[in-house]
């Protein structure tokens, strides 16, 4: 048998012993990373069980330097050979890389971790038994198919749990290991109108704990109000109102606002926020922050995925950008200092990824936003990746709810909300008090003005 | 077992016998499962990246899995492991065996190799590293030396080997070795008033190397990418609104695959969720419109020898005149339905549950010219180039973004426009397409196609083609 298990053995040990088998091939810097991960999930349709899967998996990467060469490897083969094999194609590939004087991993003095617990987590994710879990989906999807007739079929509920555990290594003498638990149940629903159309729509809870996970029945309840307020939508005649997004579509607006400020788009130039530190970007309502600390954050960790703490950075404060989010090779090539904000796949170039980054919320509710709209659009899904960055121009498909003097009236579907990001963040007229966490990535609900809508 | 395996990649490089994967059915199917297999896979990666000029980044990777799945009904175990030890598969076995319940049932051990087609050469890494690298380095100066306005150049190659050992309790046994290579370029362009636009284009399949020294020469993809993002310096606004749209030949396929592909995927209509389902035999498309998903074209990125369920592809006609023909099935479906397996099961990884996904997926081509086509529009949308689109399965909505366009005012081509993303009803929309071209074109091999959360390579065409009406998502004024 060519595979040994290496289950018995420390993973920062073999992660230690990466970095030194490089470093004895003459590499001048070295950095490993291991991920342990287990899933299990499971779906129930029609009140029947449809999957049921449950696994786990590990892998490691190493990236080696000769001077300012670099290269990276990756293997799910833990064996002393698959390792040996591994540090070995690092070290060939490396000669063939560019002299790159910007590369490197950060300096000693930039390494280390957040001491306090964030919270990350709770092994109570793979406390229930496999007929407790199948249990969790079914009684999501009863919910939501039990709360109306006119809900006739559907995708199922889901009960998943995962727990992932990450380690880093680095020439330095730098090693760190953190591990994140995640739950979460969701429900599908499908409506049908007396004509034959269809909706779907969804909802789910997620958490770091099962303490904190909604009750399946409330999710159910959601969804299925979610699918049902679709039915009978319309297209509406091209114009331009006033748009509501909620905190869903406000969030993946947000998202590329978090892709704005990325490092490398930023010395790459592919970004329409490139070269405007210091600048007024947005109205002067708009603070938007990264928080890589925060307790028990979906994106938040001790330390970055180079071995940098993570920390809170202030991205925009009221309407000036302050700063990027960058790991230690883009900050060196902004002239800049590292956030701690890199992210990395077990091979490749280390990346950039955000904290927990949100906007700061305002005052008021999403109700008396929306009640102060004559006419305009609650924007509830965008569909489609019609997104440039480098122009910031912006053209999704959408669907929401038409308000007709500050009321929320019929569904409308198939049509697209377009403009540019740059004037996007200077007309957010309205931001509501309505800031949740479901994701690393979390906006209240917000109104834009002077956007189109295309339709009929 | 009567067939002899030890010439198997995976019994020399694991040390796997015959009667190790009878006793792995046998756990799958300890707990009373109705249909069991082992999906074997072992894939080799390289990546190399340029940016500023620079080689930044080369990577390579080596992951190997077994994932077991059972079936029973409608019922689905699944349960991988990345350590093929005996110990660890038979761990795995055992746990999609609790799917069912049930007194246990005997593997059919008498192995019949599937037919299979001969559709790529065997290895992708046909060349040296250095040659890879050269791409890149030839595609930064081609792209830089197209327009002085470009500014950045980031070029891409990727290959892999996959080599996958699908084994099925129904006696059913295959085995493949699948290339993959792409290359990309994107640049960036500059005015002096400061203006910016992007440009990209890439391509690939599972051919060797050398078509990138011949055929996809990194030059042909370095201009593509340049001509487009100094194109796009000079677009205005695009114009929102309901107007007559022609799409050009080749990537533009995306409209199939997002308007009527998905929805006609067989899991989604076997549930009744798709806005397809009960269409079978009716009325879809104007009769200009024949579409195929065919995996059996040589060389394609979207083609397979067997699909991931070890069944040979097909070419599956989806619509052929207008009316709905068929589904794109695996073996769940195929036999929950009563309907053909058209070989389209597929997965990402071996830790993914194979379902039933395109290949490639094209319009075959009419009679009009294109130049008929863009001659009879009076006002309308003349896209090219795509980015990325989406579907909702169930209300049946499709949106995809252009990323190239330009406007079409009394039978001519004239001024570029950006940001025009277009959105229909994919039931609907090809009831629409007036005129269809003599030129069909597939892309260059760029497609992945996401559902679920797993992603597998596809291919996509059409001939140049009018749709008579289209809702367009811009900023500008429709008139």
């Amino acid at each position: 048998m060519a595979t040994t298990t290496a289950t018995q053995l420390d993973l920062r040990e073999i992660a230690s012993n990466v970095v030194a088998l490089a470093m004895k091939q003459g590499a001048t810097a070295a950095e490993c990373v291991m991920r342990d991960g287990t899933e299990f999930s499971t779906v129930v349709r029609l009140g029947e069980v449809e999957t049921l899967k449950e696994s786990g998996a590990r892998a490691l990467g190493v990236r080696v330097f000769f001077g300012k060469r670099a290269a990276s490897t990756l293997t799910s083969d833990l064996s002393q050979q698959g390792i040996e094999q591994m540090v070995r194609s690092a070290c060939d590939l490396a000669k063939l890389t560019s002299e790159d004087p910007y590369a490197g991993i950060p300096d000693a003095a930039q390494l280390g971790q957040i001491s306090t617990d964030l919270d990350l987590y709770y092994n109570d994710v793979y406390s229930l038994s496999n007929a407790d879990r199948i249990d969790y989906a079914r009684r999501a999807e009863k919910a939501a198919i039990s709360a109306d007739p006119r809900i006739k079929n559907s995708e199922g509920g889901s009960f998943d749990a995962a727990i992932g555990r990450k380690v880093l290594a680095n020439s330095h003498g730098f090693i760190g290991e953190y591990q994140r638990s995640y739950v979460s149940v969701s429900a599908v629903p499908i409506a049908q109108d007396e004509n034959g159309n269809m909706q779907r729509d969804y909802w789910y809870s997620v958490s770091r704990t099962m303490t904190k996970l909604d009750p399946p029945e409330e999710v159910g309840r959601i969804a299925a109000e979610r699918t049902l307020r679709r039915l009978g939508a319309r297209k509406v005649k091209t114009q331009r109102v006033p748009l509501i997004f909620d905190r869903q579509t406000a969030r993946a607006l947000l998202d590329h606002i978090a892709d704005s400020v990325n490092g490398d788009a930023i010395y790459r130039h592919a970004s329409f926020l490139s070269d405007k530190l210091g600048h007024q970007v947005a109205g002067k309502n708009i603070t938007v922050i990264d928080d890589g600390t925060m307790v028990g954050g979906y994106g938040s960790s001790p330390f970055d995925s180079e071995g940098v703490p993570t920390r809170r950075t202030t991205v925009i404060e009221k309407g000036e950008l302050k700063n990027y989010l960058l790991n230690s090779y883009t900050a060196r090539k902004l002239n800049l200092q590292t956030t701690g904000n890199a992210s990395r796949a077990l091979a490749g170039t280390p990346g950039i990824s955000n904290g927990n980054f949100y906007l700061e919320p305002g005052t008021r509710t999403p109700d008396q936003m929306i009640a102060d709209v004559k006419q305009g659009l609650y924007v509830t899904e965008f569909l489609g990746f019609g997104v440039n960055l480098v122009t910031g121009d912006f053209s999704r498909g959408a669907s929401g709810l038409w308000i007709e003097n500050g009321e929320l009236t019929y569904p409308v579907e198939e049509i697209t909300v377009a403009g540019n990001l740059k004037d996007m963040l200077n007309n957010i007229s309205e931001i509501g008090s309505d800031l949740e966490w479901r994701s690393s990535v979390a906006c209240p609900t917000i109104r834009i003005d002077g956007m189109t809508i295309a339709g009929e | 077992m009567s067939l002899s395996l030890d010439k198997q990649f995976f019994f020399k490089k694991y040390g796997l016998n015959a009667s190790d994967l009878e006793h792995y059915l046998s756990a799958a199917l300890s707990a009373g499962g109705e249909y069991a297999d082992l999906y074997f896979e072992y894939v080799t990666t390289t990546s190399l990246s340029l940016d500023e000029s620079m080689i930044k980044s080369a990577a390579q990777g080596i992951s190997a899995g077994c994932g077991v799945r059972v079936v029973t009904g409608e019922r689905t175990g699944y349960a991988y492991t990345d350590d093929l030890a005996p110990e660890r598969i038979l761990h795995a076995a055992r746990t999609a065996a609790l799917i069912a319940s049930g007194p246990a049932k005997t593997p059919i051990v008498d192995l019949k190799e599937n037919r299979a087609h001969d559709l790529y050469p065997v290895a992708a890494s046909d060349a040296e590293l250095t040659a890879k690298v050269e791409l890149l380095n030839r595609a930064d100066k081609s792209a830089r030396a197209y327009d002085s306005r470009v500014t950045e150049v980031r070029a891409s190659y990727a290959d892999e080997l996959r080599r996958i050992l699908v084994i099925g309790s129904d006696g059913s046994f295959a085995e493949d070795v699948q290339p993959l290579s792409r290359f990309n370029v994107a640049v960036i362009a500059r005015k002096e008033d400061g203006a910016s636009s992007r440009g990209s284009a890439g391509g690939g399949g599972r051919h060797r190397f050398d078509v990138f020294l011949t055929e996809k020469t990194p030059e042909h993809f370095a201009e593509e990418a340049a001509r487009q993002a100094i194109i796009q310096l000079d677009a205005r606004a695009c114009p929102a609104g309901e107007m007559e749209v022609v799409l050009g030949p080749g990537w533009p396929g995306i409209l199939l695959h997002e308007a009527i592909g998905h929805g006609l995927e067989a899991d989604f209509n076997r549930k009744k969720t798709s806005a397809f389902s009960e269409l079978l035999g009716k009325r879809v498309a104007s009769d200009k419109c024949t579409v195929v998903d065919n995996g059996t074209m040589p060389g394609r990125r979207g083609s397979l020898n067997v699909d991931d369920e070890g069944n040979p592809t097909n070419n599956t006609v989806l619509i052929e005149k207008g009316i709905l023909k068929g589904y794109l099935s695996d073996k769940l479906s195929s036999k929950l339905m009563g309907l053909p397996n058209t070989g389209n099961g597929r997965r990402e990884s071996y830790e993914h549950i194979p379902m039933p996904r395109m290949t490639n997926t094209y319009m075959l081509a009419g009679d009009d010219s294109p130049e008929d086509i863009i001659r009879s529009v009076k006002h309308g949308l003349y896209a090219v180039n795509f980015g990325g689109g989406q579907v909702d399965i169930t209300n049946g909505k499709f949106v995809f973004a252009a990323s190239e366009a330009y406007l079409i005012e009394d039978g001519k081509v004239t001024a570029p426009v950006k940001n025009a993303t277009l959105i229909g009803n994919g039931p609907d929309v090809l009831t629409r397409v007036s005129m269809v071209g003599n030129d069909l074109q597939l892309d260059e091999g760029v497609g992945t196609c996401g559902k679920d959360g797993q992603s597998v390579p596809v291919g996509v065409g059409i001939p140049t083609l009018k749709v008579d009406r289209l809702t367009v998502g811009g900023t500008g004024s429709a008139d």
